[in-house]
């Protein structure tokens, strides 16, 4: 029984850690997007040279064949640092491939996906904002050995980085029959825009498909068969964040006590005050809850378990009601400095509110577990 | 990451399943002669007791072991393993740790036996939270403690053979927590006079105890005068984490599902109730969230990493849904919630009402919410004492 990290998992943290400290501490975060960048090109040349990039992708195509479960590490630390990168898109857009993909299609696209020199993302939401299969307009006709796509995606994580796009696709009329095919930015017809965003070092944006003809070959698994699989790179992409997430969770907690240690008010540190400390001790309880259930969700996905998607669900509405109360708690406590431009904290209760509704809110997913639960 | 149980442990968990089996069957009434055969085999397998060690007739139980002996138990509903409660829990493995060896020898086999229950004399009307504030005094004279003052909150007080009971011997010491003294006490002492209080439920578990002159002698001492806290404090923190009390959660969550399907109002199941299906939800997550919690807690343990305050999150959990399942429940059941007995509109014999009055003994009794998040928030996250 070991419910905890490796050795070997806690030296990889160690190291993410401390090139994030020395490269992207948050003045250089700042930097970066306050100066219109998506993310810091360098830095993910970096990361991908050190091989975190490729972390979870199949060592035959270049990546280094770990689990999801050693990902965590990585995923804590670039959301405890709010490191802009595409890595979660990333991850999810290789995982389609790799596990509803041919052979052939997996040595097509992944080596590029795991040396970072191609950047991937999951195109599904649209204008219903539903996460259904219903909710999938976007087209795809079938002409010849071709088909033609046309439509709409919205929501898309860095939408105009992406090299290549998976997208959900109609190609039926029964509200199940979408597809997943794998489309290049470079394909006629397509164009991209990022969205003026609340959360600068998170690009969400538009993927727009004008008749774009792509071969037969671009569909991932058989055509009209996507609905389980968006399902489970739904589950992935809601775990990926709140992996995220309880990184940067923990950060907006440390540093608001640590402000709450410094400021003195009345004569004393703030950090006295019960009123200061109790609904701080609150949102540690909430975070080591989120990160447990997280942990295992993550798990699970990586052992195909059954519960997988209910260990999702779980973890990621406690992290979409939690995370926020987090984010404006921090602010909060820091008076009037917590509301500038200036201060950090900021930043997190941003983080925070971008993380909510990303791949399902705690509406949509304690619906889900309640479901699950007999209910 | 991994939940697999060694060879050896899956061994140790098909024996308790086997013996399970055998003497709890499925669906067997629970006689009083299957009870009390199953407390004289449970002895027998030293699963009273298991953690302590074998020299003073514990099991020696691994913690692993431990758990999985406690989570089958769970699982199964079985009874108690051993009745001797607060013996059990917190004053037996404190005379382990502490105690002379006549005082082993004379205390232990009974508490594995359950010959008598033990009480805890610890809060007074003046120290609740602040425990080690505590007034009660004991003089010494001769060989003996002359004991003067009061407790309060003393679970089980008139159905208890002994107290452990924490005294003041000094009253000049410049730190509160130096100068307090632990005594095992005869509750049979004259002096001693019990007057049980009757809570809100109805229900009277917990009672005053009033202490004139009333004399204990030298050896009846735990550990070393003044050195109280200390025995206290030890004998506390070996609680283990909290994996087998979320068995008793679930039910409690599977049994507010059933209501909720059971009940119709306004035209509507109120399982089909969107608020009402968010906060069942909302409460199952947080059970799981306390299982896998415990089950980090246990890995540190298993790595040899001792636990310290973090153990509070699971008590903060478990204090919300003792309070929030009761609450949920007199929601759900609308205006019959509040009904304490009787026929129909009652439901379950107003068993929920009685449910949502019973949370303070858990709530309360073991450090009160506050004291949780003050001890996480100076503990852990490094915020100054208040």
């Amino acid at each position: 029984m070991n419910f905890g990290f490796s050795e070997e998992q806690e030296q990889l943290r160690d190291e993410v850690r401390k090139l994030l400290d020395q490269h992207s501490p948050l003045s250089r975060v700042r930097e970066v997007v306050e100066g219109g960048q998506a993310f810091d090109r360098d830095l993910w040349k970096r990361m991908a040279e050190l091989g975190w990039v490729g972390l979870a992708m199949p060592e035959v195509h270049g990546g280094a064949g770990l689990d999801l479960e050693t990902l965590i590490v990585v995923l804590e630390e670039t959301g405890r640092s709010l490191v802009p990168s595409p890595l979660v898109s990333t991850v999810i857009a290789a995982r389609a491939i790799e596990r509803f993909g041919s052979e052939a299609q997996r040595a097509r696209w992944l080596p590029g996906l795991a040396d970072g020199s191609r950047i991937g993302t999951f195109a599904w939401l649209e204008r219903s904002d539903r996460l259904d299969p219903a909710g999938v307009e976007a087209t795809a006709k079938v002409d010849g050995d071709r088909l033609v796509l046309s439509g709409e995606k919205r929501f898309v994580t860095d939408a105009s980085s992406a090299d290549l796009f998976v997208v959900g696709v109609r190609t039926g009329s029964a509200p199940e029959a979408v597809s997943l095919v794998v489309v290049g930015k470079d394909a006629s017809g397509v164009s991209t825009d990022d969205y003026e965003g609340m959360d600068l070092t998170k690009r969400i944006g538009r993927l727009r498909l004008d008749e774009v003809r792509v071969e037969a070959d671009c569909v991932l698994g058989e055509l009209g068969a996507g609905a389980a699989a968006a399902g489970w790179l739904l589950d992935l992409g809601a775990a990926l964040v709140t992996a995220e997430a309880v990184g940067a969770a923990e950060a907006a907690l440390r540093i608001t006590s640590e402000f709450a240690k410094q400021r003195v008010q009345f004569d004393q540190p703030i950090g006295r005050f019960q009123g200061v400390k109790h609904p701080l001790a609150e949102i540690y309880v909430d975070v080591e809850s989120f990160r447990s259930l997280v942990y295992y969700a993550i798990w699970a996905i990586d052992q195909d378990a059954e519960d997988a998607s209910l260990a999702v669900s779980r973890a990621k509405a406690y992290c979409a009601e939690a995370f926020p109360r987090a984010g404006i708690l921090g602010v909060q406590l820091h008076g009037g400095v917590g509301y500038t431009w200036e201060y950090d904290v900021q930043l997190y209760l941003k983080r925070s509110k971008w993380v909510r509704s990303m791949f399902g809110d705690a509406d949509h997913h304690y619906e889900r577990a309640a479901r699950a639960g007999g209910l | 990451m991994d939940f697999q149980l060694t060879e050896k442990e899956e061994a140790f968990r098909d024996e308790v399943r086997a013996f399970l089996d055998e003497n709890l069957p499925e669906g067997a009434s629970r006689t009083p002669e299957l009870m009390q055969a199953w407390t004289r085999k449970v002895r027998e397998k030293r699963w009273v007791g298991f953690s302590w060690p074998r020299e003073v007739g514990g099991g020696g139980g691994s913690i692993m072991e431990q758990v999985i002996l406690k989570d089958e138990m769970a699982r199964r509903k079985a009874p108690a393993l051993g009745s001797c409660f607060m013996g059990l829990a917190w004053v037996g493995p404190a005379i382990i740790q502490y105690g002379t060896e006549e005082q082993k020898q004379k205390y232990i086999p009974d508490i594995l036996d359950g010959k008598y229950q033990w009480c805890t004399g610890y809060s007074e009307p003046d120290s609740g939270s602040d425990l080690a504030s505590l007034k009660c005094r004991a003089e010494r004279v001769g060989d003996e403690y002359v004991v003067n003052g009061q407790k309060i909150w003393t679970s089980i007080a008139m159905w208890s053979k002994m107290m452990i009971l924490l005294v003041r011997t000094d009253a000049s010491v410049a730190s509160k927590h130096d100068g307090i003294t632990c005594l095992l006490v005869e509750m049979d002492t004259p002096g001693i006079e019990v007057r049980p209080i009757k809570n809100m439920s109805g229900g009277a578990m917990f009672a005053e105890v009033f202490f004139d002159d009333v004399r204990v002698p030298v050896e009846n001492r735990l550990g070393a005068e003044g050195e109280g806290w200390r025995v206290t404090i030890s004998a506390l923190a070996s609680e283990r984490s909290s994996i087998a009390e979320v068995h008793g959660l679930v039910r409690k969550i599977e049994e507010v599902k059933e209501l909720a399907k059971g009940t119709v109002r306004g035209g509507r199941r109120m399982s089909d109730d969107p608020g009402i299906r968010r906060r069942i939800a909302q409460a199952e997550t947080r059970i799981e969230a306390m299982r896998l919690n415990g089950m980090r807690f246990l890995t540190k343990q298993l790595r040899g990493e001792p636990l310290g305050a973090e153990t509070s999150i699971n008590k903060l959990h478990r204090a919300e849904l003792e309070v929030g399942l009761g609450e949920l429940a007199l929601e759900i059941l609308g205006s019959a919630g509040t009904l304490m007995g009787g026929e129909e509109p009652t439901v379950d014999g107003g068993s929920w009402a009685r449910f949502s009055l019973n949370w303070p003994e858990v709530v309360i009794g073991g450090g009160t919410p506050n004291i949780q998040r003050n001890i996480i928030a100076e503990r852990i996250l490094g915020l100054p004492k208040d």
